[in-house]
């Protein structure tokens, strides 16, 4: 039950693969590790032709992503010393910091709208999708065929009405309406994986628990949640992703309240001639949490191989 | 643990009748075990039971109380299922301490620890309490599957071949202990098998279904010596039950099939048969002969020599006659 057959392959075969496995992931990593040096990089550096591999490292990129900066006359800059480490690199242009940009405020944005979106749609979906698997729903087929209907267009198609649903209801720039939004677009996604994992569940588990004493709901929560948690994890990277990454209709519905990172990013680049260090630096640091999450939800992606415990 | 009283129960899955107007009584203490090849409903009336299926018509009662509209935890059986169904994620200690840590049952954690070392120990597991489910072998997992039923002290067991998976030792091994627990406990056991061996060392009573329907009901000697139908008497018996024209031993006969168990067919005098050849188990020898142009089965002696092709004479004993349709005639 828990043996495997498998061949054990050659020396030579494992090398092949691990050297395409090897540079495969090279390939895709290089505009990662583009982002990530071009954070570190002054100015010129980052638009130097031919470009530069090997360069002197500066914060430059992540004090301009966090601060804002005005410029001084020399008599100003000549009566106040710098005051710290960022102060420091910022007088090189004449500037002296003024106070914190609105990133910090932005990528928060997007992490609770990121999040709580993600949330509101595992949720809700695992609740479906458990609904759709184990019970006579009438018109079953119909509805999900309908829930899965709202992805056959863009979703940015009805940008137009959603932007006038939203402000007429009072949820244009407000954390609540994006994270709605996210939630329907991700929520036909989640409902389909989920009862795909779902179904793979075999039923006797929860028969097997109402039996020994529990009800539907406890036998849901205790023998069935577990069992999809390697579901419920990889459907929360893709609603994530999504919803972290969204541009268009951040854009389109947020501004001084709810902006998230994704629209604010490019803003940076008005505000002091093209800073690309700055921009790489908002691109490496909004990379972050995904990379986290996914790596943190990996565990459960490798593990709940189930089988053997019911027999087929 | 309780007498349980079916009436008339039926369920039917799309134009298929499960079970058909079935009806029992499952006295407090009996080993019931039912009998019947694939989809006769085993599985279907244990489901009923247990509140894992509605009733489409007919009632249930559990020491008196119908329990038609309750859920399978109020209902108070333990069931052990044919696939195992082990919680994969729970390691041996919780799969056999989740029943009793249910909001209806709610037991102390001494008390369960207690209960679940001693379970533990008739099945022999206690050396794999703390493995994961997943990490059993098949005869372990089954184990497990019946010590969560036995560390409860349900109303009812339902068991649904729980030793079909075994090899041939553990599977003789735990009949004897499941029927020992059973008399100790005087636990109150239905029992679905196809397996007659199962039947009969371990039942009190036996019901045969053939197609939903419970064709006998009875004793195991009483089945199995006094069976309504072709169909029953074919079920129990190894090798099977003889079903022959009853003209081919000549005499007067009650019906035109007459019915003959291997040990009751007599060699010295009577019609001549043929030998096909014998095949020694060991314990036995089975004698394949034709009987004019009839395969007949018979036990010989298991240190005589029958060579193919030899010409004996053989009567029948205790024969049961049966109608042309299958029926038992007196």
């Amino acid at each position: 039950m828990s043996s495997f057959s498998v061949t054990e392959p050659s020396n030579r075969s494992k090398w092949i693969a691990g050297a395409l496995v090897i540079g495969y992931a090279l390939i895709t990593m290089i505009p990662l590790v583009w982002i990530l040096l071009t954070g570190f990089k002054s100015p010129a550096d980052a638009i130097s032709y031919p470009p530069k591999v090997v360069f002197e490292p500066t914060l430059e990129g992540y004090v301009n992503l966090f601060t804002t900066r005005t410029r001084q006359t020399q008599e100003f800059l000549d009566a106040n010393p710098p005051q710290n480490w960022a102060d420091e690199i910022v007088r090189q242009y004449d500037m002296v910091i003024v106070g914190p940009s609105k990133f910090g405020e932005r990528f928060m944005n997007s992490v609770i709208i990121g999040f709580g979106s993600t949330f509101l749609s595992i949720f809700l979906g695992t609740l479906a999708a458990y609904a759709f698997s184990r019970f006579k729903v009438p018109l079953k087929d119909d509805l999900l065929f309908f829930i899965l209907s709202t992805r056959m267009m863009p979703p940015v198609a009805v940008a137009i009405p959603i932007f006038l649903m939203f402000r007429n209801l009072g949820l244009s720039d407000t954390h609540l309406g994006m994270i709605l939004l996210y939630t329907g677009v991700n929520i036909s996604l989640a409902v389909w994986l989920l009862k795909g994992f779902i179904d793979e569940i075999p039923r006797e588990y929860e028969e097997a628990a109402l039996i020994d004493g529990y009800t539907r709901f406890q036998a849901f929560y205790k023998v069935v949640l577990p069992q999809a948690a390697t579901g419920i994890a990889s459907t929360a990277i893709f609603c994530l992703i999504f919803a972290w990454n969204e541009y268009a209709f951040a854009v389109l519905l947020t501004s001084a309240n709810a902006q998230t990172a994704p629209p604010f990013i490019p803003t940076i680049i008005g505000i002091g001639g093209l800073d690309w260090p700055a921009v790489a630096a908002g691109a490496t640091i909004f990379l972050i949490p995904v990379m986290i999450f996914t790596i943190l939800m990996r565990k459960h992606l490798l593990r709940g191989i189930t089988f053997g415990a019911v027999r087929k | 643990m309780a007498e349980v009283v079916l009436e008339n129960i039926s369920k039917s899955f799309g134009s298929v009748k499960a079970v058909d107007e079935i009806s029992m009584t499952i006295p407090d203490g009996a080993f019931v075990v039912l009998l019947g090849p694939t989809g006769a409903g085993k599985t279907t009336t244990l489901r009923l039971i247990s509140g894992l299926e509605k009733l489409d018509s007919g009632s249930i009662r559990i020491a008196g109380r119908d329990v038609g509209l309750e859920t399978p935890a109020q209902r108070d059986v333990a069931m052990v299922f044919q696939q195992y169904s082990l919680y994969p994620h729970m390691t041996v200690r919780e799969n056999l301490s989740f029943p009793l840590r249910s909001p209806i049952l709610k037991t102390p954690e001494d008390e369960i620890t207690r209960k679940v070392n001693e379970t533990a120990e008739i099945l022999q597991i206690p050396h794999k309490l703390d493995n994961k489910a997943t990490e059993l072998s098949g005869g372990e997992m089954q184990r497990v599957s019946i010590g969560r039923a036995l560390v409860r002290d349900p109303q009812i067991f339902l068991m649904d071949e729980p030793l079909s998976s075994l090899d041939a030792k553990l599977r003789a091994d735990l009949r004897v202990e499941l029927k020992r627990i059973q008399a100790d406990l005087g636990s109150t056991l239905l029992y679905v098998t196809h397996d007659q061996v199962e039947a009969m060392t371990m039942a009190t009573h036996i019901g045969v279904l053939e197609e939903g329907r419970l064709v006998q009901y009875g004793t195991p000697r009483d089945i199995y010596e006094n069976p309504g139908s072709v169909y029953v008497a074919s079920r129990l018996g190894l090798p099977r039950i003889n079903i022959l024209p009853s003209e081919l031993f000549g005499g007067d006969h009650k019906g035109p099939q007459i019915g003959l168990r291997p040990e009751n067919i007599i060699e010295g005098e009577g019609s001549e048969a043929r030998v096909i050849r014998a095949e020694h188990l060991g314990d036995q020898t089975r004698l394949h002969l034709e009987l004019q142009g009839h395969p007949v089965v018979t036990l010989i002696d298991v240190h005589q020599d029958y060579p193919s092709g030899k010409i004996i004479k053989i009567r029948p004993r205790n024969p049961l006659y049966f109608d042309a349709s299958g029926a038992r005639v007196n």
